[in-house]
């Protein structure tokens, strides 16, 4: 504010800026608008709808713990480690991130699915084919959330200060020590913010999911899987109901996040 | 409105053969019939299991009618009857069951009475050459036997439930799907050993799958319903291609895919 006291604020800019606001928000107040508060409470304790909650968080959150064990060290790699291709490596990281959810799907299928390049052997030797099962489900939303993972972490290291790394290493610390003892504790808080958006990614999950592991309520039905069947059966009320529970996970996470986010550099 | 509406199809028309023949649209209301009136762009919500067969009908019209340009949204017929209620721009709704039609009259978005133009009932769709030896319903609620089912709201669903209870046959999936297409790829994909769906389907996919047919399949027979919507910005387009899927035209392509006589 103190920056544009003086000097109004131009017109050209003043208006798009609030039409991008309401544009953002508009949606949210019709979903709101259309919420049955009266039969809110019977709704939101339906058998189907805390099923499917509990396994969207427990989905979700194994999903962070995979993407944490496989991310850290990944992000960490791109960060701390010079080797020929880092640049390329990190483009095929970022792919999950750009490419639409459902051919992602599509290619985990053709991957892990019972007939796919690894599924099919898999399903050979020990019986077991990934679709259809909440395993299924946890590796369609770490597919899809690992990236925003990785690139957090990445840039919390490249942010933070080698100097303490290179102290350590004096001191005659192996790399590994260093890790654990110096730079884990250092980067925790940018680890703890990707955890939690890779965990809203995974939470939010939709086109993988249903492509990869299927359909079915207590299995492999996560929240999105259900507001969409909800929705698709000409139950608005329900879909209305099951997304309010989403948009409240949502704010929730912003508010845990909000340090980090809402808070102008 | 309505001359707006006119005049835009007429516009097309103009766009389409480069004749002017906009004024005599808005002074003489298209009633429905006659060919020389039907123009522009005609949207069919259509129900999954009718892809193949209305994709060419749609080709068939368009040849019949020069100047009309016909686009379909396949989906689930529980899908399209939603986004139909929710205000979807079509003018043609074709569901796979009564009971999705019920629910677009039911509102009050239909124009007028629907019309039954055919039937179609199940088959179990199996891999090709059918590894696991499936025969009958039963078999599918054998061990170590996948089976992909559609939804309870689609038609297909809602049909596969009804021969399944009338065979006495529990039969659990591992996954609903969302319409009879998607069932049928779970097959094509081998990720599933069997699904139900319709003899059409299996038939329009019978280079990748097999189909096996099976007695209680009788006690399950969808009717499908068409109707011309009350919002349709062409009517008069989407009753000629009502009447059109209702002529012998119409009714050969879809005897050719499976379908029967209602």
């Amino acid at each position: 504010m103190t920056r544009t006291r003086g000097s109004r604020v131009p017109f050209p800019l003043l208006l798009p800026a609030v039409l991008g606001l309401i544009f953002l928000i508009l949606p949210v107040i019709g979903l709101l608008a259309r919420v049955p508060w009266t039969t809110l409470p019977q709704r939101l304790t339906e058998p189907d709808v805390l099923q499917a909650l509990r396994l969207s968080v427990v989905t979700a959150t194994l999903a962070t713990l995979f993407c944490l064990v496989l991310g850290v060290p990944l992000a960490w790699l791109l960060a701390r480690v010079t080797f020929p291709g880092r640049r390329l490596v990190r483009a095929l990281v970022t792919v999950p991130l750009v490419l639409p959810p459902v051919v992602g799907g599509i290619a985990l299928l053709l991957a892990l699915g019972r007939r796919g390049l690894v599924g099919q052997w898999l399903d050979s030797t020990f019986g077991f084919s990934l679709p259809f099962t909440t395993a299924g489900v946890v590796v369609a939303e770490s597919f899809v959330a690992l990236p925003f993972l990785v690139i957090s972490v990445e840039g919390a290291l490249r942010g933070a200060d080698a100097r303490y790394e290179e102290a350590a290493a004096t001191l005659g610390a192996t790399r590994w020590t260093t890790f654990t003892h110096v730079t884990l504790p250092l980067v925790g808080p940018g680890i703890a913010a990707g955890a939690v958006l890779c965990w809203a990614r995974a939470l939010g999950e939709f086109g993988a999911t249903i492509t990869f592991a299927g359909n079915y309520p207590g299995i492999t039905q996560t929240m999105p899987l259900a507001v969409y069947q909800t929705m698709e059966s000409g139950d608005l009320e329900g879909a209305v109901v099951l997304s309010l529970i989403l948009l409240a996970v949502s704010i929730t996470i912003l508010a845990a996040l909000r340090d980090r986010w809402l808070t102008a550099p | 409105m309505r001359t707006l509406r006119l005049a835009a199809a007429g516009l097309a028309a103009v766009i389409s053969f480069g004749v002017a023949g906009c004024g005599d649209g808005s002074t003489n209301p298209a009633s429905g019939a006659g060919a020389s009136e039907v123009t522009g762009a005609v949207t069919v919500f259509a129900a999954a299991s009718l892809t193949e067969s209305f994709t060419t009908i749609g080709k068939q019209f368009e040849a019949a009618h020069p100047g009309t340009a016909v686009t379909f949204n396949f989906a689930g017929s529980s899908a399209l009857a939603t986004q139909i209620n929710q205000g979807a721009p079509a003018d043609v709704f074709a569901s796979a069951a009564a009971k999705n039609m019920t629910a677009v009259t039911g509102a009050g978005n239909a124009a007028g009475p629907p019309a039954t133009f055919v039937k179609n009932q199940l088959v179990i769709a199996v891999a090709k050459g059918n590894p696991k030896k499936i025969g009958a319903l039963a078999d599918l609620s054998g061990r170590g036997i996948k089976v992909a089912l559609c939804a309870e709201e689609v038609p297909c669903g809602a049909a596969a439930g009804k021969a399944l209870d009338a065979a006495g046959v529990k039969v659990t999936p591992v996954t609903y799907e969302q319409d009879v297409k998607a069932a049928l790829s779970k097959v094509k994909l081998g990720e599933v050993d069997a699904s139900l769906v319709y003899r059409t389907d299996a038939k329009a996919a019978a280079a990748d799958v097999g189909a096996v047919e099976f007695p209680e399949s009788a006690q399950a027979v969808n009717d499908y319903p068409i109707v011309l919507l009350k919002d349709a910005r062409n009517a008069s387009g989407g009753q000629a291609f009502i009447d059109y899927v209702l002529s012998a035209d119409g009714t050969k392509v879809l005897e050719e895919a499976g379908f029967q006589a209602p």
